[in-house]
């Protein structure tokens, strides 16, 4: 595997929603390089025939009855939320336009 | 009443006397609060005190055992939570700037789980952010100490709850581990510390870091306190659906059954793991010529794909955090960064809210799970990890219980490994091949290493095997080395 390149963390951290100063850039380059470099013993171990684990302690459709219960107060969640109105979570606008 | 102070009181012994109506349960949390005012401005193990609410809950309590009724069992005593868990309208921060101030609109059913056997929550312990670290130092809150030696780092991530117990400022505690971050701080601290099998105890208000890993559980200065924690908090709950629907083994009932007869594998692979110190390994040599003297079996037994280990838990916990961190985002919860549109109010809000850690994580974590590279990497672990969880499987069809160091050494000093995070990571190589394979594991205090510090002795079992995990740690105990 090529090791990792600055426009490649670059790539990543705009998937990420992050915003890494060129320092950053740098310094992750070097740090998540060597992770992967370790993990080379993994990528170099021929499990093509072995199934994939998920999940350690496979349970299957896990359904409950369909019935309406209680569920959590409207105002208690919006009362953790940075900005709220109308009884909904406002956000600034998502199309560049004003309001 | 006797005037005996209750921190370093263990928890069962608490229980007992605020029962019978011995000790009243606000004298047991004042102690307890006590001394934390009195060190924990040294250790740092709590994020939050709540001393209010501890007193109100210790007194209804009291009012409750003065009418004739029976809390719980374990009534009266104090609880320290690691601040990843959710409490009702009580802050939650994961110790992250961008859930700092949240204030969760719900309790974790653990938390439930605590005041329904009569326990009393004290406070939200420190952590690294969203549990990332192994050495508590990637708090945004700054990291916390070892009670030990106060120059040292008190191991990771839930290293608030194990200083919390090994401090005396509460008799339990409760943390998450996803690679090892109740084991591995539980050695450093010399404390008892579980990890049970993966979908034991609901996960339910448990802030997610990898789900397919994470798992709540004890921390106690004895193994009945750990055990009977983990029968109060464990059993099926409908609002995880990864809970397990079956009832919780009495595991306290059978602590003193003893191991004549056990079968015990040493695993020969994480005896010479990379970076094992020989004095570590020497205790868990010990630990295993106490079995046998206490009539086990014991025998050397090969895992070998854990050395697989290290390598597939770095990249399928990040693949899963940086999906499960997606939902911070300034929307919903805690921080947010204003800026013109909503897509720059995301990466702003992100980039403030997030440490160094939690980035690098998210990072690598995008990295593996990105288009070309998921193959290569998320899906080749996951592959590796059945592997493991064959190994296992065939490691315990010749023996009921492993054992292994929890931690390669004794606890290092602060900042010793913060500058390269693949060393820091080296920490979990004892301790991640459990959170991969499911299953349940504990260390246990044994002793000390060459430099006086606590070493923990790792024993591990077969899904749902509790009961013989805790039993097995129980014949330890007593044949704990003299410091």
């Amino acid at each position: 595997m090529a090791k990792i390149t600055r426009d490649e963390v670059v790539h990543v951290a705009r998937l990420a929603r992050l915003e890494l100063t060129a320092d950053e850039v740098e310094t992750f380059t070097d740090q998540l390089a060597k992770v992967l470099d370790h993990a080379a013993d993994v990528e170099a171990l021929d499990v093509g025939d072995v199934p994939p684990t998920a999940h350690p302690y496979p349970l299957a459709n896990v359904l409950r009855p369909d019935e309406l219960r209680p569920s959590l107060d409207r105002q208690a969640v919006l009362d953790g939320a940075p900005v709220a109105e109308q009884g909904q979570f406002r956000v600034p606008p998502v199309l560049g336009e004003a309001p | 009443m006797t005037a005996v102070p209750t921190p370093g009181v263990n928890a069962l012994d608490i229980a007992r006397s605020v029962r019978a109506g011995d000790r009243l349960a606000v004298d047991v949390v004042d102690e307890h609060l006590a001394a934390i005012a009195e060190r924990d401005g040294e250790i740092h193990a709590f994020n939050l005190v709540m001393a209010d609410e501890a007193r109100q809950a210790a007194l209804a309590i009291d009012r409750r055992v003065a009418a004739g009724e029976d809390p719980g069992p374990l009534t009266g005593v104090p609880v320290a939570l690691k601040d990843n868990l959710c409490t009702a309208g009580i802050p939650t921060t994961c110790s992250s700037r961008i859930l700092e101030g949240w204030r969760p609109p719900y309790d974790a059913t653990v938390v439930e789980r605590l005041r329904a056997a009569g326990a009393i929550v004290v406070g939200k312990t420190n952590l690294d952010e969203f549990a990332m670290g192994s050495s508590t130092e990637n708090s945004a809150f700054g990291p916390t100490r070892n009670p030990h030696d106060t120059s040292r780092v008190p191991g990771g991530s839930s290293g608030g709850s194990a200083a919390a117990v090994a401090a005396r400022f509460a008799p339990l505690a409760l943390g998450s581990d996803t690679g090892g971050s109740i084991r591995q701080p539980a050695a450093l601290c010399g404390v008892v510390g579980a990890k049970p099998t993966y979908g034991r105890v609901s996960r339910y208000g448990l802030v997610a870091f990898a789900s397919s890993l994470d798992q709540i559980g004890p921390f106690a200065r004895t193994v009945g306190d750990a055990a009977a924690l983990f029968e109060a908090i464990g059993g099926h709950d409908p609002c995880d659906a990864t809970s397990i629907p079956r009832p919780v083994p009495a595991v306290s009932a059978a602590l003193d059954r003893g191991v004549a007869g056990l079968r015990v594998g040493l695993v020969s692979e994480l005896l010479d793991a990379e970076g094992i110190e020989p004095d570590v390994a020497a205790r868990v040599r010990q630990a295993a010529e106490a079995l046998e003297q206490a009539g086990a079996k014991v025998d050397d037994v090969s895992v070998p794909a854990v050395i697989y280990g290290l390598s597939a838990y770095y990249l399928i916990a990040p693949a899963e955090a940086s999906s499960n961190l997606a939902r911070y985002d300034g929307v919903r919860f805690g921080l947010r960064v204003e800026a013109p549109t909503t897509g720059e109010m995301y990466d702003r809000t992100r980039t403030a809210g997030f440490g160094a850690e939690v980035k690098r994580r998210i990072m690598l974590g995008t990295y593996a799970l990105s288009a070309g590279y998921y193959d290569a990497f998320y899906g080749k672990a996951q592959r590796v990890r059945t592997l493991i969880l064959r190994d296992f499987q065939a490691a315990y069809e010749r023996v009921d219980v492993l054992l292994a160091p929890t931690s390669p050494s004794t606890a290092f000093p602060l900042g010793a490994k913060t500058s390269d995070p693949l060393t820091m990571y080296l920490n979990d190589v004892c301790t991640i091949p459990s959170n991969l394979s499911g299953d349940p594991a504990v260390s246990v205090p044994f002793g000390t290493g060459d430099d006086g510090l606590p070493v923990g002795v790792q024993v591990l079992a077969p899904a749902l095997g509790e009961e013989v995990m805790f039993r097995v740690a129980a014949a330890l105990e007593p044949a704990v080395p003299a410091v």
